[in-house]
């Protein structure tokens, strides 16, 4: 029986690297097979294989399959990790049919996907049957500045003590609207409009947060709060420190940053690496507004102070999000799309580049597995580990300078940690060490674009 | 003229020859005098005090908004000597006298002990300047705030931070005030609400700005009604060229928060005489240009600072917002242990000398009849015991163990993050021990 797909991606291969049954016979990976057929995928009857593929753009929705269903061995005799062991990772279901065909469906750990089983799948089907199972559990669409909105004035309800500063974002709700309405609300000293002095309303704020607020800081701008520098370093992440412990900063900062259209170089800066070695202090960036509205909740709550990068240009992202609370880990990496060839280390609107290359190496036969990393300082070492240990390439994209980025960390990091793992050094695209040049071309040429990432994968992948 | 206070008899520089037909510079009359060296200091003894109404704490020219009329009045009382009249009683003189001896007590034991190699690094003495943070800080309630610099020790004193615990931590040892971990630069205390200790000068104004505002805060929005801590934030003459400065006097005089900003103006910025940096020297009128009251005071008297400190701390409890405070005071060290102090005219330290703050208010409670010598001995007994057990205390204490290394970077020990195994850093054990890799 075939099983025809609509032209995308089939996830199997436990390991891109050749796998073997129990008596030492080669199974045939799903590149193979995809190479073979030109893409579709077949059920031979002799090994009963069954594999389920979804368009990897639709909700995160992912299939994985086993090739046999006894255990699969690599080179070495060690035993591969199985689909079921994948699926309990993954909270998905695993059924095992009679005919020892495995027909399986994961879904990614996000709440609102329903994991379903479909038998006899067609991609565009199974797009659409997920998609309105998805409608049916409940959740509003929203705009990513509305969400990070929505996170705010949850918190603000919740605890009086959280306030807001920062430049227009009380009666003029804020340069992207991401505190809109919430002076009305809450009057004009729980949003607070400040004057243009960034170090030292960072500083009151850091004042406000030792003797018990909770404040939130916005730069206009992350570009601006390069003159709060000083505030940030010593105060922000300091002060815990050489209290002894007696004070706390439970403050976040705030603001959008990146490189926007055409804004110029000063109004484009990735001011990732500057902050990063800062000892005490968190980082983490958001990409979509479920991360952003869950990532704003849990910077508020936490006691540390926490830097929050937003992007300018994905403030009008609109996505379907919970209706129930939700507070996500700022510690933690979000798996984008899981895969088996090389894992694409990423985070802010990098995600969007890679996850385009993504459905580009798809047709190309590549699985990419794609992390959001979100936590810039401290890393997911284990979601990262886990996928290096899986797929035995790496890929950072990110949009930080080459010089001293997140990037640079991140590599040092997966090669102190995961050296023995890696098939081939850790590949890094980082946009270009220029100040962001005005003209739209040269704008183009200094983030990564994804034709980039389709060719670093494919010579990586090599 | 009251005998009392030894200080009238010296020149009160500033505004005594000031008014607006006399400017204190009049840049017609010298206008390429570049102030290069210190023989131009205007704090020589040429100029005479004209004005025998002097007897003030305040000065100011008509033109400019000072503090109100209750000091004004104040000042009239003060000439006379009766003891109905007194600034003081009895009680409130021996506790003034008793902090700024602890405080002078304790920074030459500094000196000792730093030169004995039981402290280490930058530290920087208070001797001289005991007016200013007696005069304020007695004041001060337990809930109220201080935000200082790195000439912090004697501010902490005064806030009630004991001094075993100041004198622990300047030895670097796990007893200290911050664990070892702040140093003399980096005092803090929760208890006593004493907010730092800052290395880089002007990075303190805008934390006790934020004090401020909590305060303002906690009565407006969170609406407890008894909240009325007042902030005061201690700085010197060199911080008043920076931003931050400004910055925050435009803040807290824009949403009225309950802040007094004291300069603590001892002329030298380390070897940077106050006059060459200053486009215009007098920082008190710094103030009414962003609307708040400038006041200038004679920081080697701690009556005078105690009544302007009074009036600036009332009006902040009251919610009319803050007061800029310029003391004119001296440090007799150097800048810090480490500075040679070759710089400044010996002639000037030797007139400034003359005014110590100590002695000034000696003489005035003998002369008034508040005390005895007796009495002040054992004070000064008192002290010397309570200074030798804070040396002992810090020589008795432990130093602090690799295990605290890691402790506070972060209120939130999941911030170092998580590790390949799965697990958050923290919970490896070997991250109490300081040998986990981060």
């Amino acid at each position: 029986m075939a099983v025809m797909l609509q032209g995308v991606v089939a996830t199997a291969a436990l390991s891109s690297s050749a796998a073997f049954d129990s008596k030492g016979a080669q199974l045939p990976t799903v590149k193979f097979l995809l190479e073979r057929k030109g893409g579709f995928l077949v059920d031979r009857s002799d090994r009963r294989l069954a594999v389920f593929a979804s368009n990897a753009r639709a909700q995160g929705v992912v299939a994985t399959a086993a090739l046999s269903s006894s255990a699969a061995f690599d080179s070495k005799g060690a035993q591969l990790p199985t689909v079921k062991f994948l699926l309990e990772r993954k909270g998905g279901f695993l059924v095992d049919r009679s005919d020892r065909r495995l027909a399986v469906f994961a879904s990614n750990a996000r709440a609102r996907s329903a994991s379903r089983l479909v038998t006899n799948a067609v991609a565009a089907k199974t797009d659409k049957s997920t998609a309105s199972a998805a409608s049916k559990i409940g959740g509003h669409e929203i705009l990513l500045f509305e969400a990070l909105r929505e996170g705010l004035e949850e918190e603000m309800d919740r605890d009086p003590r959280v306030c807001v500063m920062g430049e227009d974002v009380g009666h003029y709700g804020g340069s992207y609207k991401a505190t809109k309405g919430l002076a009305k609300k809450y009057g004009d000293l729980r949003v607070l409009d400040t004057p243009i002095a960034e170090n030292s309303f960072t500083g009151m704020a850091v004042g406000a947060a030792m003797t018990g607020l909770r404040p939130i800081v916005e730069g206009m701008n992350m570009g601006f709060l390069l003159l709060a520098f000083n505030q940030i370093s010593n105060n922000c992440g300091m002060l815990h420190y050489t209290s002894g412990g007696q004070f706390k900063i439970p403050i976040v900062i705030r603001g959008p940053g990146g490189v926007g259209r055409q804004l110029g170089a000063e109004h484009s800066q990735r001011l990732e690496s500057y902050f990063q070695s800062i000892p005490g202090i968190q980082m983490v960036a958001c990409s979509t507004p479920y991360n952003a509205k869950g990532l704003m909740k849990a910077a508020i709550r936490s006691e540390n102070p926490v830097i929050l990068f937003e992007h300018v240009l994905l403030y009008n992202l609109k996505e379907k999000i919970p209706d129930e609370e939700y507070v996500l880990s700022l510690e933690e990496a979000e798996m984008v799309r899981p895969g088996e060839h090389i894992t694409i280390l990423t985070y802010s609107r990098m995600r969007y580049h890679v996850m385009q290359a993504a459905k580009t190496l798809v047709n190309k036969g590549y699985d990419p597995e794609v992390i959001d990393i979100r936590s810039l300082k401290p890393f997911d070492l284990y979601t990262i580990g886990n996928s290096v240990k899986k797929t035995h390439r790496v890929l950072i994209v990110e949009e930080c300078m080459r010089t001293g980025g997140i990037g640079a960390s991140l590599t040092a990091a997966i090669n102190e940690n995961f050296h023995d793992y890696l098939d081939a050094p850790i590949a890094c695209l980082s946009s270009q060490d220029v100040p962001t040049p005005y003209a739209g071309t040269l704008e183009e040429w200094t983030v990564v674009q994804p034709a980039q990432i389709v060719t670093a994968v494919e010579q990586l992948c090599q | 003229m009251s005998s009392a206070f030894p200080a009238m008899k010296i020149l009160q520089p500033l505004s005594t020859t000031r008014s607006p037909e006399k400017p204190l510079f009049d840049l017609l009359k010298s206008p390429s005098s570049f102030l290069g060296s210190a023989s131009k200091l205007r704090f020589n003894a040429q100029k005479p005090s004209p004005s025998s109404s002097y007897s003030s704490s305040c000065h100011r020219p008509s033109t400019i908004v000072a503090v109100s009329d209750v000091v004004k009045e104040k000042k009239t009382l003060k000439s006379n000597s009766s003891l109905s009249n007194l600034l003081i009683t009895k009680e409130e003189g021996l506790e003034l006298y008793e902090d700024m001896v602890l405080g002078r007590a304790f920074e030459d034991m500094c000196a000792q002990m730093y030169y004995r190699g039981k402290m280490f690094g930058f530290v920087h003495l208070y001797n001289g300047q005991e007016a200013v943070s007696t005069g304020f800080i007695k004041l001060l309630k337990q809930e109220d705030y201080v935000c200082s610099t790195y000439r912090d020790h004697v501010h902490a004193l005064s806030k009630g931070v004991p001094a075993r615990a100041v004198m622990s931590e300047l030895f670097g040892k796990t007893t200290g005030c911050c664990r070892g971990q702040g140093g003399s630069m980096h005092m803090f205390s929760k208890e006593h609400n004493l907010l730092g200790g800052f290395a880089f000068i002007g990075e303190g104004i805008p934390v006790a700005t934020g004090a401020a505002f909590t305060s303002k805060y906690r009565r407006e929005v969170l609406k407890e009604a008894g909240c009325d801590s007042v902030t005061l934030a201690f700085f010197g003459d060199g911080t008043c060229n920076n931003g931050q400065f400004f910055e925050c006097l435009n803040m807290a005089a824009l949403w009225k928060l309950p802040i007094v900003f004291v300069v603590e103006n001892n002329l030298w910025a380390i070897g940077m005489s106050h006059l060459r940096a200053t486009s215009d020297p007098e920082i008190w009128k710094k103030g009414p240009a962003f609307g708040m009251p400038g006041v200038h005071v004679d920081g080697m008297d701690v009556l005078k600072v105690r009544e302007v400190a009074k009036e600036a701390i009332a009006r902040a409890r009251r919610g009319e917002g803050p007061t800029l405070v310029e003391c004119e005071t001296y440090r007799f060290r150097g800048h810090s242990l480490a500075d040679p102090d070759e710089l400044r005219d010996p002639a000037e330290k030797a007139r400034y000398s003359a005014r110590d703050p100590i002695t000034a208010l000696k003489k005035y409670m003998i002369e008034n009849n508040l005390v005895n010598e007796a009495e002040l001995k054992a004070i000064e007994r008192r002290i010397d015991e309570v200074i030798e057990d804070a040396v002992e205390f810090g020589d008795k204490s432990p130093l602090p163990s690799r295990s605290q290394l890691l402790e506070n970077v972060f209120a939130d020990p999941k911030g170092f993050g998580i590790g390949p195994d799965g697990k958050y850093r923290c919970e490896d054990p070997k991250f109490t021990e300081g040998t986990a890799h981060v």
